[in-house]
């Protein structure tokens, strides 16, 4: 089956291209069914994905739960970190390979309470370690925009998915721009709400106090609806924030006229690619022509940021990954010899060599000794970033820059260089430390590859995060451009 | 009660950690049950088995008992505590970290009164505490059956615990168990803790150490593990302080180590050293919120307090007039201290009478029976019956203790066992009366003796007479009539 069976207007095309509004509107005007959807999305996964990669496992569409939720009849792929019961839950790791989810996760319950359709689970860094999807024990992810380059990471999978039109959301987790970065990469619209807006109820932890799960989708407008339907509070989940959820479609069409936009003068710096620099300073513009206004703020301690997360986030990991013993599920060893044998072997055949340089690094930062030179003076660190947040959301309602210094980058180009490749998030992991809502919004090219626009709000202004990507949206088309790719006739 | 005396011219410096499995019906971080017994594994959750995804929410239950302890023991009640992560691998610990309080326990400072020996020997004692804490108690490696292999049960991962670190405030093993004791008798008056030591539920650990007399620094400690029982925690203490001063007499060195206490051989055995100690890197966990207690929070958990042991010894004594042992045995455990209540319940009844015969037959039996008071197979209510028909004169004490055996032995009532047994005692005059006659007649050489100032033949006329009676005589209705008949009137 292919999409061409499916009557609709417009052809293949506006069928993939269409929001999620569109959907259900067919849906409602009986011009297809949920299982038409589900069978044409998942007959464009078949014909496009093994080019890509993007997906880890793929999951029989089922009838939709609700018939009149907002998401009713709307395919979409979990980030494998998301645990779906009976469903394969990898993680992206040699570890949980065979290991399939006994319990459903909060975040997929809500889905799937709202009528989403679950057609697979998305390739991912292993453990959401990485910056590239390189880090995957499924293999690399291709960009669609450029194969040779990386999709970004650690939700390369979702981000991929989305920009390739293999489904029209995806969920994603983003710890320290693990959304936004391959959001920015591929050409999509992602969010990573404020820290406690989603539970992370069975979304398998890296570093708790930073993980944040969200959406990423062809539009802000879509990004509002998936996210009004997986936000709230969850009792499972203590850090999750017990305030309501705005109806955030409700407010994308306000005006942002007079909207203060903050510029961190310190991002424009020359670890800003110009050309990205040129592209963002665009998108500002744009903002500026629909009545915003803007703001120089100071946000001095990027760097600060990126060494404070590459301590805390690896010490959380280092204690959340201790489970993964061999004893109870995941990977074992062959034959162990002893206890001593059958953790050391199944931990070291079974995590990659990000994962285990976190483990070490975190394991390290948290030994007598040493925890006061490091995990104490990264979370003063910490607080420090948060404090300049407070101080600059005193001059604005909204902080706009870049998401990432440069556009996506070719395959193995960083694998020898952690350190550079920690520089991908330079811009990114300030937001997780603060625990701010942060998006990333479609802004153009540069040598092909796109460019993203990163908007970032006071704690819990996700409504209106959302309100100024919709408001850019109406003016461009950057998040309508579509990748041309093998296997795809309908766009040639 | 042991006659061991620490060697001379050595001091021991005692403290204790106890760990009290709390009393909540579900975990503290996950909704399964926490009872004991169950099938293994059948009681550990998505949670509890620490599935990747899985998060902790904390049972509010377990603060409140927490906090009940703290107040019984008068100590501070931290308005925020906080969680953090202790870092481990051992296959019973799912997560590979323990959640506990390191940095902000819940409970700071209190204190308990300890009573050692007895009548003019009774010495107090105040022994401070340094913190409690709430933490998760692990689950259970199983060594036997699995063909060289190890089997996890998991059921108890997840129970919640308090750890109650007391200061090195105790100087002998006597004061160190009675402090146990009396940690364990607070505990189970709050009904915080069910206190069975045999499943785990009250867990000592003892820090030993030892110095010359007149020493004000302290020695390096040895803390013992797997003490399941007071007598053992008696004994273990006992042989520790024994091992120390002998290594330090023959020129050795204590090395700071953990040792297990085995009853068998009733000695501790090296378990590791400091060198090979776990570092645990602890950080604050972040999956809990901070516990953060209001004063309208702990106010009403304060008045949910019952009366504690101390109190209630006091009380004993000033409304019953029993003495200071007497009330301190009754009330070292709940169980006995309601078992005594509810026999004194009865209108009319006398608690010092109630209070020799719980603290006398009820003790005995239990002990050869090996029964805890709870389980008695005399329960209070027949006591009362039993007590109540002592005191209108129906039974004399050793006619009581008799009905008391058959009613351990065989229940039914009080009344039906003196029916059957004919155990009723004579207290009519008359029929005293008739008897003692008959004695005096038969015996005219003693009475002349007696009368002539023998005083000590009074003696030989009661058991003259009891015989007569086969013991079933009112003593007091003997003495009576003997000494008017005798003595003339």
């Amino acid at each position: 089956m292919s999409t061409s069976d499916i009557p609709h207007r417009g052809g293949d095309a506006a069928l993939i291209n269409a929001s999620i509004a569109e959907l259900r509107a067919g849906l409602a005007a009986g011009e297809y069914t949920a299982n038409d959807l589900s069978a044409a999305f998942a007959a464009r996964i078949e014909t496009i994905d093994p080019s890509l990669n993007s997906l880890v496992s793929r999951v029989e569409p089922v009838e939709p739960a609700s018939e009149t939720g907002r998401l009713a009849g709307i395919p979409y792929v979990h980030k494998d970190i998301f645990c779906a019961k009976g469903t394969r839950t990898t993680c992206g790791s040699r570890m949980l390979a065979d290991w399939v989810a006994p319990y459903d996760s909060t975040v997929h319950e809500r889905l799937t309470r709202s009528g989403a359709v679950l057609l697979g689970k998305a390739n991912m860094d292993e453990f959401a370690m990485g910056s590239s999807n390189e880090n995957s024990h499924f293999g690399a992810v291709a960009n669609p925009w450029d194969t040779n380059a990386v999709p970004g990471g650690s939700s390369g999978g979702s981000a991929a998915a989305v920009a390739a039109r293999l489904v029209p959301f995806a969920t994603g987790t983003d710890t320290g721009g693990s959304i936004r970065q391959p959001a920015a990469f591929c050409g999509v619209t992602g969010i990573k709400p404020t820290y406690g807006r989603v539970s992370r109820y069975g979304m398998i932890a890296y570093a708790s106090s930073f993980d944040q799960g969200g959406v990423i989708a062809k539009s802000a407008e879509d990004c509002a609806t998936v996210l009004g339907e997986m936000a709230g509070f969850d009792e499972r989940d203590s850090t999750s924030a017990d305030r309501e959820v705005p109806d955030y479609a409700a407010t994308l069409n306000d005006s942002i006229a007079g909207l203060r936009v903050g510029i961190p003068r310190q991002w424009f710096s020359e670890a800003l690619d110009p050309a990205v620099g040129d592209a963002v300073t665009a998108a500002i513009d744009e903002l500026r022509a629909a009545g915003a206004e803007t703001v120089e703020i100071d946000l001095p301690d990027a760097d600060i940021a990126l060494a404070a997360y590459y301590l805390l986030a690896p010490a959380e990991a280092s204690s959340n990954l201790s489970r993964f013993d061999g004893v109870r599920f995941g990977y074992r060893c062959e034959d162990p010899k002893d206890l001593q044998d059958l953790y050391e072997r199944s931990r070291s055949e079974g995590f990659g060599a990000e994962v285990k340089r976190r483990i070490l690094v975190g394991t390290y930062a948290l030994s007598a000794g040493y925890y006061d030179a490091f995990y104490r003076r990264a979370q003063k660190a910490r607080r420090l970033v948060t404090d300049h947040f407070q101080r600059a959301f005193e001059q604005c309602d909204v902080i706009a820059g870049p998401v990432t210094p440069t556009p996506a980058f070719d395959r193995g180009a960083h694998s020898d260089d952690p350190a550079k490749m920690y520089l991908e998030d330079i811009f990114t992991i300030p937001v997780n430390l603060a625990g701010l809502p942060g998006m990333s919004v479609p802004a153009g090219f540069v040598a092909g590859r796109p460019v993203g626009l990163q908007l970032i709000g006071r704690h819990f202004d996700e409504a209106r995060l959302l309100n100024v990507a919709h408001q850019y949206q109406q003016r461009v088309d950057w998040h309508t451009r579509m990748p041309s790719l093998g296997g795809d006739s309908s766009n040639h | 009660m042991s006659d061991y005396v620490i060697p001379s011219g050595w001091e021991a410096v005692i403290g204790l950690e106890i760990h009290a499995q709390l009393a909540t019906r579900s975990k503290i971080f996950s909704g399964a049950s926490t009872a004991f017994g169950a099938e293994p594994n059948a009681q550990a959750c998505a949670v509890d088995l620490g599935l990747p995804g899985v998060l902790p929410v904390l049972n509010e239950g377990a603060v409140r008992m927490a906090s009940l302890f703290g107040l019984a023991i008068d100590a501070e009640i931290s308005r925020v505590s906080s969680f953090d992560r202790k870092n481990y691998f051992y296959p019973d610990l799912p997560k590979g970290y323990q959640t506990t309080q390191l940095a902000r326990p819940i409970v700071v400072g209190g204190q308990v009164t300890i009573t050692t020996g007895e009548g003019k020997q009774a010495r107090e004692h105040t022994i401070n505490v340094t913190r409690a804490h709430l933490e998760e108690d692990a689950g259970k490696s199983l060594h036997e059956d699995f063909h060289g292999m190890t089997g996890i049960d998991l059921n108890r991962a997840g129970t919640p615990l308090i750890e109650i670190v007391s200061e090195p405030d105790m100087r002998t093993p006597e004061q160190a168990v009675a402090y146990a004791r009396k940690i364990h008798a607070i505990v189970q008056y709050l009904g915080i803790c069910d206190g069975n030591m045999q499943e785990g539920s009250f867990r000592v650990d003892a820090n030993v150490s030892v110095r010359p007399e007149g020493e004000t620094a302290f020695g390096t400690r040895a803390e013992i593990k797997n003490v399941n029982s007071f007598r053992f925690l008696q004994r273990a203490i006992e042989f520790e302080i024994e091992r120390q001063v002998d290594l330090l007499e023959t020129g050795g060195e204590v090395v700071q180590c953990t040792r297990l206490y085995d009853p068998d051989r009733d000695e501790t055995r090296l378990m590791r050293t400091k060198e090979d100690a776990d570092d645990y890197r602890y950080f604050p966990c972040p999956d809990l919120l901070p516990v953060v207690l209001d004063e309208a929070t702990i106010k009403s958990w304060r008045a949910q307090l019952p009366e504690l042991p101390d109190a209630k010894a006091g009380r004993y004594q000033s409304e019953y007039g029993l003495s200071a042992y007497d009330a301190g045995v009754l009330t070292a455990s709940r169980a006995t201290a309601e078992y005594f209540e509810a026999v004194i319940a009865r209108d009319g009844a006398d608690p010092k009478l109630a209070a020799n015969w719980v603290m006398g037959e009820v003790a005995a039996l239990l002990n050869r029976l090996e029964l805890e008071i709870g389980d008695c197979p005399v329960p209070a209510d027949k006591l009362a019956d039993l007590l109540e028909r002592i005191g209108d004169g129906t039974l004399s004490n050793k006619l009581g203790r008799e009905v008391f055996e058959a009613l351990a032995e065989e229940g039914g009532s009080v009344d039906a066992i003196i029916e059957a047994r004919g155990l009723k005692q004579i207290s009519d005059t008359g029929a005293i009366e008739a008897m003692v006659d008959e004695v005096i007649a038969a015996n005219p050489g003693q009475v002349e003796a007696y009368r002539g100032g023998k005083d000590k033949l009074f003696g030989f006329f009661v058991g003259q007479v009891m015989k007569a009676a086969k013991g079933k005589a009112n003593p007091q209705a003997v003495n009576e009539v003997l000494k008017r008949r005798l003595d003339g009137d």
